[in-house]
């Protein structure tokens, strides 16, 4: 079982299923607890559509990259790149949970679940490419 | 996805099986739409058989409420199991939502 990937998928829909599972391959490798799985997996999701949805234009093709490998004796570091539009998904401030119906909305809920499920998120802009990396542990960061 | 539903006392129970992600969200949403579009105004969401809910699945669950709020509809959510329970959670729906333990409470209280 491989503890190491990189993988690189046009940025559709398609690609959204292996890519998730490359990366839970390596988290399997390295012995993460069932709960865990589901909780990067639901981290990879938010991220990994969220690329798929808004880093490019509608109607041109462009490419993401997941990468994956061990972060120290306890976790995954994962990458996620591509060469779309400059986001950075870390600046936008946490959504309003206290919020009425009315003004409650998802947006930014995805990526607040990621901040909240992951150990640590950190994005740069290089090389013309948004890149986010995470470190998921095998166990959730103090609540 | 699988949905199953039932009536109880004027309360649509609806059931789905399996993941609510970004790929069956769609799914879900029209059924959802589709009960509130023929008129039924008190949902009870059982996710009994639910183990996993991303932010696809909250955003059409949110999109239902806001369709039922005009109409004094109510939705409420019962049988959460561990890994939905954190999500909705986390996601700040317990402010939002009744949550029942099971979808025969639910029904009375809804």
């Amino acid at each position: 079982m491989s503890t190491s990937t990189t993988l690189r998928m046009k940025a559709r829909m398609e690609s959204f299923r292996p890519l998730t599972e490359a990366v839970l391959e390596c988290a399997r490798g390295l012995h993460f607890p069932p709960g865990r799985l589901g909780e990067l997996e639901l981290v990879l999701e938010e991220v990994i559509v969220n690329v798929i949805h808004y880093a490019y234009p509608a109607g041109a093709e462009g490419e993401i990259e997941v990468a994956c490998g061990p972060a120290g004796e306890e976790g995954l570091r994962i990458s996620v790149l591509d060469a779309g539009i400059p986001f950075n998904p870390l600046e936008k401030g946490d959504p309003d949970l206290d919020a009425p119906l009315e003004d409650r909305t998802v947006g930014g809920l995805g990526i607040y679940l990621v901040r909240k499920l992951a150990n640590e998120v950190h994005y740069r802009r290089e090389e013309g490419k948004n890149v986010l990396t995470l470190v998921v542990n095998r166990n959730p960061p103090p609540a | 996805m699988d949905v199953k539903m039932r009536k109880e006392n004027g309360v649509t129970v609806v059931s789905p099986v399996g993941r609510i992600d970004t790929v069956t969200a769609p799914e879900f949403e029209k059924v959802l739409t589709g009960l509130i579009g023929e008129g039924e105004t008190r949902l009870v969401l059982d996710l009994q058989a639910v183990d996993y809910i991303s932010s696809a699945g909250l955003r059409c669950i949110l999109a239902a409420a806001k369709m039922l709020k005009p109409k004094n509809g109510a939705l409420a959510f019962a049988a959460l199991q561990g890994p939905v329970k954190e999500v909705i959670s986390i996601s700040g729906f317990a402010s939002l939502f009744k949550i029942f333990d099971t979808p025969e409470e639910a029904c009375r209280q809804v």
